[in-house]
């Protein structure tokens, strides 16, 4: 389990994250939404050991974080970053095989190949492996950065035995992951986050689009202004109210026959007390 | 949760497009490496006396024991004596020099960085400038002490020295951030050029000269006891800066993301920051300031061989090397029996090369 207790951050006088407390079970998938400046990198950065907190403890399956050695976290934890640079013109190959630094010392293994050539395919970026990153689309360098922190946790037995369930839990955080990906790879992202929850992986993703949310986290964080106004499943947080709080934004939940998931609307009422509760 | 409806993973496709094959750069530091032998037997045999090259080889056989043929003692003392030890420091000078530069750059997550960025250059020149022009007691103590050397070791602490300011300078609560580093090795070395420009406007025409001459830099000092006493130094970036190929490739992601792949940032800068110091340190110190190759190599392996470290450091350093044999052999040649500074050769080949460079970069990339 991935567990944050009461986590404060201040940079001077300015508080961006209060008492901020969250868990991740292996097999979940943990939304974190919130308007900008909520808070939410900030504490994907606190997770990912980016910041230290200024209070509160953070525990990696009971463990300190940090306790562990950055080598030790690095194939524990995998982050997917909002913005991603890249100072020089690696292949998407070289990039890939990135991921899988903390497990092979020098030159890459016969396993380590093995993981990176499943990534590619599993994120659809086979045919571009000898391309240089720069010359690809926004899109696509997201998901040549998504195969690399799958590469990063992922083992060459759990890809050979898909129904295995890992040991120990590895955890994969995601910050706006959709960002730049056309509607199909947001879908297929999200795909690729359930089925590692599946196999037993715990994933914190930030997101924006409340109906991704609602139909893929099993719980959400609702952030402002670095308070945590609710953390539950999907459908109990996110209420109307509750996103017309954190939002400044009236919002209508339409629940439809087929779907076991409401879905949110913006309308343009600002009376919340005719919202649909 | 629910151990139901995973996702099988997608069955290989007939015709998969092909992954870059293990070690699918080995041609280029291969090649690079047989030139270098190439380059170093050809250069220590031309000069005022001629050694065609299989006495060359005869008398570096002869030398490990294994005698081919019949070996001329005017051309053996020439070659053992002034030849190779001057050939082989300009290759460890230029390994150096190379695999430093690509460093640096990688370090700075900048294709434009160069040693000479954090202050060992300008230091060195400083503290040189200042040996040479005030004469102070206790650089005469120095001298006497260090004798011939005395120039080297004020050069070598000025890099040291210089590079110190600027690494503690750029250090925050205990993180050295590379950006301020950046600004504050900027700073250092306009600082180090206005005294250093105040010294030589202090020296007198003799004093004038020998700056002049160090400043442009020259192999001329090689000897075996330079060797000895170099070789260290400047081996250690050749040999341990491949190592940190891996670290130096994840920082291409920046720090946080090097982070997230178990890369432990500030050891990284750190030896870096060492490993250059040290090397490059050494380098001014016996042979002056040698422009561009730090610059300008890793730019050209990077062309030829891709951005992965593990073949642009140990590239840096093969071709950094061979250039710098090559440049040295035309300093010594083309006004014999004077000599021309190396620095104004690499300066002249260097710049054009790195010019074209640009432009057909910025055609590509348009």
């Amino acid at each position: 389990m991935l567990e944050a207790n009461h986590i404060t951050y201040r940079i001077g006088r300015k508080t961006l994250l209060d008492s901020v407390s969250l868990s991740v079970k292996p097999g979940e998938l943990v939304a974190v939404v919130g308007a900008n400046g909520a808070g939410k990198s900030t504490l994907l950065k606190i997770l990912s050991r980016d910041h230290l907190p200024t209070s509160g403890n953070l525990f990696l399956d009971q463990k300190l974080i940090s306790r562990f050695s950055a080598v030790e976290l690095a194939r524990r934890r995998a982050v997917l970053a909002q913005q991603n640079t890249l100072a020089f013109n690696f292949s998407v190959y070289e990039l890939v095989m990135m991921g899988r630094y903390p497990h092979f010392d020098s030159q890459p293994r016969t396993e380590d190949r093995a993981v990176v050539d499943y990534t590619l395919d599993r994120t659809g970026i086979r045919h571009l492996a000898t391309r240089s990153v720069p010359t690809l689309s926004g899109g696509e360098q997201q998901r040549v950065h998504l195969a690399k922190v799958l590469a990063q946790l992922m083992t060459l037995e759990e890809i050979n035995d898909p129904k295995k369930l890992i040991r120990p839990a590895r955890y994969l955080l995601l910050d706006e992951p959709t960002t730049g990906l056309d509607l199909y790879y947001q879908h297929s992202l999200l795909e690729v986050a359930q089925d590692l929850k599946q196999r037993g992986y715990g994933v914190v993703a930030i997101l924006h689009d409340l109906n991704l949310v609602m139909q893929y986290a099993d719980k959400v964080l609702l952030l402002k202004e670095g308070q945590a106004l609710a953390f539950g499943p999907p459908a109990r947080v996110l209420t109307a109210e509750a996103i017309l709080e954190a939002f400044r934004l009236p919002v209508t939940l339409i629940q439809q026959p087929e779907l076991d998931y409401p879905l949110v609307i913006h309308t343009r009422q600002t009376n919340p007390l005719f919202l649909n509760t | 949760m629910t151990q139901a409806e995973i996702q099988t993973p997608p069955t290989q496709a007939a015709a998969r497009p092909e992954l870059p094959r293990r070690h699918a750069n080995w041609w280029l530091n291969s090649t690079l490496a047989i030139l270098l032998v190439l380059v170093v037997i050809g250069s220590v045999g031309i000069g005022a006396i001629s050694i065609p090259v299989p006495s060359v080889v005869a008398i570096l056989l002869k030398q490990v024991g294994w005698v081919i043929g019949p070996v001329e003692p005017q051309q053996e003392t020439v070659l053992l004596i002034i030849r190779l030890p001057r050939v082989l420091l300009g290759v460890l000078i230029g390994a150096t020099l190379g695999v430093s530069g690509a460093a640096m750059q990688g370090l700075f997550r900048n294709p434009l960085a160069d040693p000479g960025l954090i202050g060992i250059s300008s230091g060195a020149s400083l503290l040189a400038v200042l040996m040479i022009v005030l004469q102070l007691k206790l650089f005469r103590d120095i001298s006497s002490f260090a004798g011939l050397y005395a120039l080297s070791l004020a050069a070598f602490v000025g890099a040291v020295l210089a590079t110190l300011l600027v690494y503690s300078l750029a250090r925050r609560n205990g993180r050295t951030i590379i950006s301020l580093m950046l600004l504050v090795g900027i700073a250092i070395n306009i600082l180090c050029e206005a005294l250093r420009g105040l010294l030589v406007y202090l020296a007198d025409d003799a004093q004038l000269r020998t700056i002049s001459n160090w400043s442009l830099g020259s192999l001329g000092g090689a000897s075996w006891e330079v060797l000895q006493v170099a070789s260290p130094f400047l081996l250690a970036p050749v040999l341990l800066m491949p190592r940190l190929s891996k670290s130096m490739n994840a920082f291409a992601l920046g720090e946080s993301g090097a982070g997230h792949l178990g890369v432990d940032a500030a050891r990284l800068k750190r030896n870096v920051v060492l490993l250059t110091t040290l090397g490059v340190g050494v380098a001014v110190a016996v042979s002056g300031v040698i422009g561009f190759v730090g610059l300008v190599i890793p730019h050209l392996i990077r062309l030829l061989g891709g951005a992965n470290h593990r073949v642009v450091l140990p590239g840096a350093a093969l071709l950094g090397a061979i250039v710098l044999t090559l440049a040295d052999l035309a300093a010594r040649t083309i006004v014999a029996p004077a000599e021309l500074p190396i620095g104004i050769i690499t300066g002249i080949i260097g710049a054009p090369v790195f010019l074209y460079m640009l432009v057909r970069g910025s055609s590509e990339k348009a």
